[in-house]
């Protein structure tokens, strides 16, 4: 397990003027450390979104840096989980997770020892030959967080992955990415906006506020890993989800007055 | 996990309620229905047929009986076949064509929205200008009859599987193209890998369309061409029939025409469902 101390993304300043005028992210600061499992929690429209295209590349910033540190950064590194599966309809579950490997040349032979790998740890095998319309939302989502994770990223950006899908199934992926997170240490930054969900999976959680887009507060989730069904009925669950909620909330609530005040003093 | 398909193994027989009983009835009805009922009103049409013809006392060389027409059809089936496969050389071949140059100037599209702006009007009018009205200009331009034909069909049958084609090129999940963008596709692989395979169902409909069209085209040509006395396909035996009152004769080449245009698109529609049913919508069991 990584000591999550070290700096392994910092976002300095960050700003995203669209071309209509709206203002997404306004100087959004965040530092994300090796390891971390990050949340970033907040009411749609605070731009959680955007901040993850513009950390993954997709999208540019309009001012600030995105600054990586430690060894730079390769394409295999970063690995993508969208809010729907996101999936090729006509490919089968192994052609699916072999996908970002076929983009860089390998041979779906060459492959094969990774995919099964990576479909076992998501408890896929069995179901290489299915094409997406056979499976379930779950079992959809599962593919992709295998497909993401197959090529042995450093740092997994998740856009809200779990929303669409029913709570006990929502749980079961819950506890198994926490299971791959602890085992593999890369660093995830998970966009959410459930309380419980992310003081479940997280260590960290950066709460922002919307119109415009910024860091409102950080929560910082104390409670070592594994953590299991025992935490999510546990008082120190339900006081951090209070906390949580309650920070939340402040960000609802908060004019644009209060959070330049808040974030940045009174000058 | 019990969502994937097991069609090897044998379901247990189920105990049923009245009302899901009823309705297994009525599911059973609907599919005998399905091909009974046109079949039945078929022959009914055919019988009426022959009966007004003898209730009338219609002349041949006007309305002749359905036997006679199949006894044509039998009889002249040298001359008549001959002349369907020179018809159906043409449709084929145009709406290979159409396949090529339709898919190919819809990929063109996609990789250059200015191509798509600069050219898609002329592929328009095109489509809309009625095709009798442009075959003088080509029986003008064009010395080789085959050509002609060709050239007439496929203008006919290529706008339905470009703007299909191109509209499915355009309909790709956006999420998947960022996806492919993560992952440092080029052009090419995006093509290849997801914008191909996604615009493959736009595609299989268009092409259904230029199948039918493609015959249409064929046989308008034809016509046309035909009225100048140079061409040997099935249209121009039609215009040979009429000339000589040859009713049964006509009548045997329409049906012809008909049946190959039911064919085409049985085949069309048979290609379409081998590719699309293991993962499109619109190829899904019924009873789901």
């Amino acid at each position: 397990m990584p000591e999550r101390t070290h700096p392994f993304l910092i976002l300095q300043s960050i700003g995203k003027t669209f071309a209509s005028g709206v203002t997404a992210l306004d100087r959004v600061n965040l530092t994300v450390n090796d390891g971390d499992f990050m949340s970033l929690l907040g009411p749609s429209g605070c731009g959680k979104s955007t901040a993850l295209r513009i950390i993954a590349g997709l999208s540019s910033p309009t001012s600030g840096v995105v600054d990586w540190r430690g060894p730079p950064l390769q394409q295999n590194d970063i690995g993508f989980v969208f809010q729907e599966p996101t999936l090729l309809p006509w490919a089968s579950v192994y052609d699916n997770v072999w996908l970002p490997l076929r983009l860089r040349g390998v041979s779906r032979k060459e492959a094969g020892p990774q995919i099964a790998e990576v479909l076992e740890r998501v408890h896929l095998t069995g179901f290489e030959n299915a094409v997406p319309r056979e499976l379930s939302g779950g079992m959809k989502m599962r593919v992709s967080i295998a497909r993401g994770l197959v090529t042995r990223p450093r740092i997994l950006l998740m856009d809200e992955p779990f929303a669409a899908l029913d709570e006990i199934t929502r749980f079961k992926l819950n506890n198994d990415l926490l299971d791959l997170w602890t085992e593999r240490g890369f660093t995830v930054i998970f966009v959410t906006h459930s309380v419980f969900e992310s003081v479940f999976l997280s260590n960290r959680i950066t709460v922002m506020a919307a119109r415009p887009g910024r860091v409102f507060d950080e929560v910082t989730v104390d409670v070592p890993y594994p953590r299991n069904q025992s935490f999510r009925t546990s008082p120190e669950y339900a006081a951090l989800c209070r906390k949580t909620s309650d920070v939340l909330v402040g960000a609802i609530n908060a004019t644009a007055q209060d959070l330049e005040a808040a974030t940045y003093g009174d000058h | 996990m019990a969502t994937i398909d097991q069609p090897g193994r044998a379901a247990p027989p189920v105990v049923m309620d009245a009302e899901e009983a009823r309705r297994e009835r009525a599911r059973k009805m609907e599919r005998t229905g399905r091909w009974l009922l046109p079949l039945v009103i078929m022959a009914a049409a055919i019988y009426s047929w022959d009966r007004i013809c003898v209730w009338n006392e219609i002349p041949q060389y006007i309305l002749p009986r359905p036997g006679v027409v199949l006894n044509t059809l039998i009889e002249d089936a040298g001359l008549l076949f001959s002349s369907l496969l020179v018809t159906l050389r043409i449709t084929v071949l145009s709406l290979a064509l159409a396949v090529f140059g339709g898919v190919g100037l819809a990929v063109l599209f996609t990789q250059s929205r200015w191509i798509e702006m600069s050219l898609f009007p002329f592929a328009i009018v095109l489509q809309v200008t009625p095709i009798v009205a442009i075959f003088p200009l080509i029986n003008i331009y064009v010395d080789d009859q085959t050509t002609k034909l060709l050239l007439c069909a496929w203008i006919v049958a290529f706008f339905p599987i470009l703007s299909n084609t191109t509209l499915g090129l355009n309909s790709v999940d956006r999420n998947l193209i960022d996806y492919f963008r993560l992952n440092g596709a080029t052009r090419w692989q995006t093509l290849w890998h997801l914008r191909l395979p996604a615009a493959m169902p736009y595609f299989l409909g268009g092409l259904k369309i230029a199948g039918g069209l493609a015959l249409i085209g064929a046989v308008v040509a034809e016509f046309v061409a035909g009225t100048a006395g140079q061409s040997s396909g099935l249209a121009s035996r039609i215009i040979e029939a009429g000339y000589r009152l040859n009713a049964p004769r006509l009548f045997a080449a329409l049906i012809l025409i008909s049946l190959t245009g039911i064919v085409i698109f049985l085949t069309l529609s048979w290609i379409s469902h081998l590719v699309l049913h293991r993962w499109h919508e619109s190829a899904l069991k019924q009873e789901q």
